[in-house]
C-alpha cells in the first residue's frame, strides 16, 4: 500500500521563513525570568488592593494595641474618683465608665486580648491540627479510618455548647492550678480565663486543620515525584520536609489566617455573654456588654468597642481571603 | 460479536452504593449524638455547683433534696439512669428554673418561640442572600458587584452582639422606630435582623462563588455555541448547576437559625431556646442543659444528615466521605 505522508503533501519553500532577530531568545529569556513560590505569591498579593489596605488596618490596629496602653497616662483598672461616667472628651476621648475607669485605655487592652487571644489560638490550632492530620495520613489504613471517625465527630459537635460547658469546667481547677503549681506561676500573668478560652478552642477547633493537613498528604502519597523520591531511597523524614512541607505550606498559611477572626469572634462572644475573661481586665466582648447595659442613658459607650471588633476581624477576614489567593492560585474561586 | 452493556445492574449497583452509605452516615450521626450525650453529662457534672447550692437551706435539707432527685449518687449511676429514661422518652424534670416541669414540655414551649424567630430570619437570609449573590456573580467586577462584596464582607465581620448592640442604639434608643422589648408588637423585627445578617451576606458570597466557577464550564460554552439564548443558558442552565454547593450550607444554616442565636436572644429578652441554655447553665439545672443540649445536637446532626444525603442524590459526581 502507498503511504502517503502528510508532510510530503505539502509544499515547502525555504523562501517562506525568516531568519530569527539575533537577540530573540535573549528577550525570551528575560521574559520568563524564573521567580520563586514567595516572590511570585508577594507580587500576587501586592497586586490585590484590598488585601494591603487590609494588612495597613491590621497594622494600625497593633499599634493602638501594643504601643496605646504603654503611652496612655492611664492604665485599665484605674478608677479615677470624680471622673465617673464622663462623655468623650480631650483628656477621655472615648470617656470613661461607671467606676471612672479610662475606655480608650480599656478598649485598647481589650484589642491586645483579642490580638492574643486570635493569633495564640490559631498557632494552638495549627500545631494540633497538621500533626494529627499528618500523622493520620502517613499511617494511613485502620489507624487513618479511626482517627477520621473522630474527627467527623468533633465536626459534628454544637461547638457553641461545648465551649460554654468546658470553659465552666475548666475555670475553676485553673485558677487553682495558676495560683498553686509553680510552673504554671508564669502564666498568672494571661488569667485563667484567657488560658481556658485557649485550651477550649485547642480542643476543638483543630479537627478543619487536620482534614486540610490529611488531604494534602493523602494526594502528595499519590504523586510521582514522591513515589521517585522514596526510589532513590529518601527516608519519611526527608519526605516530609522536602515535599511535604513546602506543598501544603500555602493553604497552611492562609487557613492559619482565617482562623484568627474566627477565635477573636468566640472570645468576645464568650466575654459578652460573661464567661470570658475575667473583670477587671477588659475585652472587646465585655465592654460592649457593659455598655449594652446603660445604653439608653450613656448611648456612645457601645460605638468603640463595637467598631474596633468589626474592624478587626474584617481586616483578616480580607487580608486572609487575599493572603490565600496569593499563595495558592489554583484554590481561587 | 456484539458487547452487551448491562445498564440496569450498573444503575442498581450505584443506588445500593448511595444506599450503603446514607446507613454508614445515620449509624455515625447515631452514635455522634450518643458521644455528644455522655461528654456533655460529665462535662457538667464537672462543673463546680450543683442545683441545689443556691437553695436558701441548710446543708441538712440540701442534702435531703440531693437524695431525693438521686444527686447523692456516683455520676456513673446518674448517667446510666439518665440513658435508661432517655430511651423511654423522659428527659427528666427542670430542677431550678421551672421547677419541676417536664423537660420536654420547656423545650417544645421555648423551641416554637426560637422557631418563629428562626424560620422568619431564613426566608430573609434566602431571599435575599441568594439573588443578591447571583447578581454579583453575573455582574462581576461592575458597580452593583463592587457594592454586594463591600456589604457582604462588612457583614460576615461583624459579631452578632455588635449588630444586636447597634440595631437597638440606632434604630431603638436614638430613632425609637422599633420597641426594643420582644414582646410589643414589632419587637421580633431586630431580633430577626440580628439573626439574618451573618447567613444572607454568607449565602451573597458563597452564591457568587458558585456562580462564577459555573460561568467558567465548558457546557456553557457549548450551549452558547448551539445558539441557545442568553436567558436560557443563564437562567435554566448556570443558576440550577450553581444552586447545588449551596444546599450544603443550607444544612447548619437551618440548624443555626433554629436553634437562635444566644445573643439575639439574650440581648432582646426573646424568651426561646438559647436563653435557657445560658441561664440553665448558670444556675446548674442539669436536666435542662442536657436536654437543650440533646435538642441541639440532634437538630444539627439531622440537618447535616439530611443536607448531605439530598447533595449526594442531586449531584452524584460528589464522593460522600
Amino acid at each position: 500500500m502507498d503511504k502517503n505522508i502528510l508532510s510530503m503533501q505539502i509544499k515547502v519553500d525555504p523562501s517562506d521563513f525568516e531568519p530569527l532577530a539575533a537577540d530573540y531568545f535573549q528577550n525570551e529569556k528575560e521574559d520568563t525570568e524564573e521567580i520563586g513560590f514567595w516572590k511570585a505569591s508577594w507580587r500576587r498579593l501586592k497586586d490585590n488592593k484590598i488585601a494591603m489596605f487590609a494588612l495597613g488596618v491590621i497594622f494600625v490596629i497593633l499599634l493602638f494595641a501594643v504601643i496605646g496602653p504603654m503611652i496612655s497616662p492611664y492604665s485599665y483598672d484605674e478608677q479615677l474618683r470624680g471622673d465617673e461616667s464622663m462623655a468623650p472628651c480631650f483628656a477621655h476621648p472615648f470617656g470613661t465608665d461607671r467606676l471612672g475607669r479610662d475606655l480608650l485605655v480599656r478598649c485598647m487592652i481589650g484589642t491586645r486580648i483579642s490580638l492574643t487571644v486570635g493569633i495564640v489560638s490559631a498557632i494552638i490550632v495549627l500545631i494540633i491540627g497538621s500533626v494529627y492530620g499528618a500523622v493520620s495520613g502517613l499511617i494511613g489504613g485502620k489507624t487513618d479510618t479511626i482517627m477520621m471517625r473522630l474527627v467527623d465527630i468533633v465536626y459534628s459537635v454544637p461547638e457553641i455548647l461545648l465551649i460554654v460547658v468546658i470553659k465552666l469546667v475548666i475555670d475553676e481547677p485553673l485558677t487553682e492550678m495558676v495560683t498553686n503549681v509553680a510552673w504554671m506561676k508564669p502564666l498568672q500573668k494571661i488569667g485563667p480565663g484567657l488560658l481556658a478560652i485557649f485550651i477550649v478552642y485547642g480542643c476543638l477547633y483543630w479537627v478543619g486543620m487536620a482534614r486540610i493537613v490529611r488531604g494534602q498528604v493523602l494526594q502528595l502519597k499519590e504523586m510521582e515525584y514522591v513515589t521517585a523520591a522514596t526510589a532513590l531511597g529518601a527516608g519519611k523524614a526527608k519526605l516530609i520536609k522536602d515535599h511535604l512541607i513546602p506543598n501544603c505550606i500555602g493553604q497552611l498559611i492562609a487557613t492559619v489566617m482565617l482562623q484568627i477572626p474566627s477565635a477573636i469572634f468566640t472570645e468576645a462572644f464568650l466575654s459578652f455573654l460573661g464567661i470570658g475573661v475575667s473583670a477587671p481586665m477588659a475585652s472587646l466582648g465585655s465592654l460592649t456588654s457593659d455598655a449594652l447595659d446603660s445604653i439608653t442613658s450613656y448611648p456612645y459607650r457601645i460605638v468603640f468597642p463595637a467598631v474596633i471588633i468589626s474592624l478587626i476581624i474584617l481586616a483578616f477576614n480580607l487580608f486572609g481571603d487575599g493572603l490565600r489567593d496569593a499563595l495558592d492560585p489554583k484554590m481561587k474561586k | 460479536m456484539q458487547l452487551v452493556i448491562d445498564t440496569k445492574g450498573k444503575d442498581w449497583n450505584i443506588k445500593m452504593e448511595l444506599f450503603q452509605k446514607i446507613v454508614k452516615r445515620i449509624i455515625l450521626a447515631v452514635f455522634s449524638l450518643f458521644v455528644i450525650v455522655t461528654i456533655t453529662f460529665f462535662l457538667m457534672n464537672l462543673i463546680p455547683g450543683d442545683p441545689f447550692m443556691s437553695e436558701k437551706a441548710n446543708a441538712e435539707a440540701q442534702a435531703i433534696l440531693r437524695a431525693k432527685y438521686g444527686l447523692d449518687q456516683p455520676v456513673i449511676v446518674q448517667y446510666g439512669r439518665y440513658l435508661s429514661n432517655l430511651f423511654q422518652g423522659d428527659m427528666g424534670n427542670s430542677y431550678v428554673l421551672q421547677k419541676g416541669r417536664a423537660i420536654r414540655e420547656i423545650v417544645t414551649e421555648s423551641f416554637a418561640v426560637s422557631m418563629q424567630l428562626g424560620i422568619r430570619a431564613l426566608c430573609t437570609a434566602i431571599f435575599v442572600g441568594i439573588p443578591f449573590g447571583c447578581i454579583a456573580g453575573l455582574w462581576k467586577d461592575k458597580k452593583p458587584d463592587g457594592v454586594i462584596r463591600v456589604i457582604s464582607a462588612i457583614g460576615i465581620s461583624v459579631p452578632g452582639y455588635v449588630v444586636a448592640a447597634i440595631l437597638m442604639l440606632i434604630l431603638g434608643v436614638q430613632l425609637k422606630l422599633f420597641p426594643i422589648s420582644y414582646n410589643k408588637p414589632g419587637g421580633s423585627i431586630m431580633p430577626i435582623i440580628t439573626l439574618a445578617l451573618y447567613p444572607t451576606c454568607y449565602l451573597i458570597r458563597l452564591t457568587r462563588a458558585s456562580i462564577l466557577e459555573v460561568l467558567n464550564q465548558d457546557y456553557l460554552r457549548t450551549e452558547r455555541a448551539k445558539g441557545m439564548s442568553e436567558f436560557v443558558v443563564i437562567f435554566i442552565h448556570a443558576l440550577k448547576n450553581s444552586l447545588i454547593p449551596i444546599i450544603t450550607y443550607l444544612g447548619p444554616l437551618t440548624a443555626s437559625v433554629l436553634t437562635g442565636g444566644f445573643v439575639a436572644e439574650s440581648v432582646f429578652n426573646v424568651p426561646g431556646l438559647g436563653r435557657y441554655f445560658v441561664s440553665a447553665i448558670s444556675s446548674r439545672d442539669y436536666t435542662l442543659i442536657m436536654g437543650t443540649t440533646i435538642f441541639y445536637a440532634a437538630l444539627i446532626i439531622t440537618m447535616n444528615l439530611v443536607c448531605d444525603i439530598l447533595y449526594q442524590i442531586v449531584d452524584p459526581r460528589i464522593k460522600m466521605d
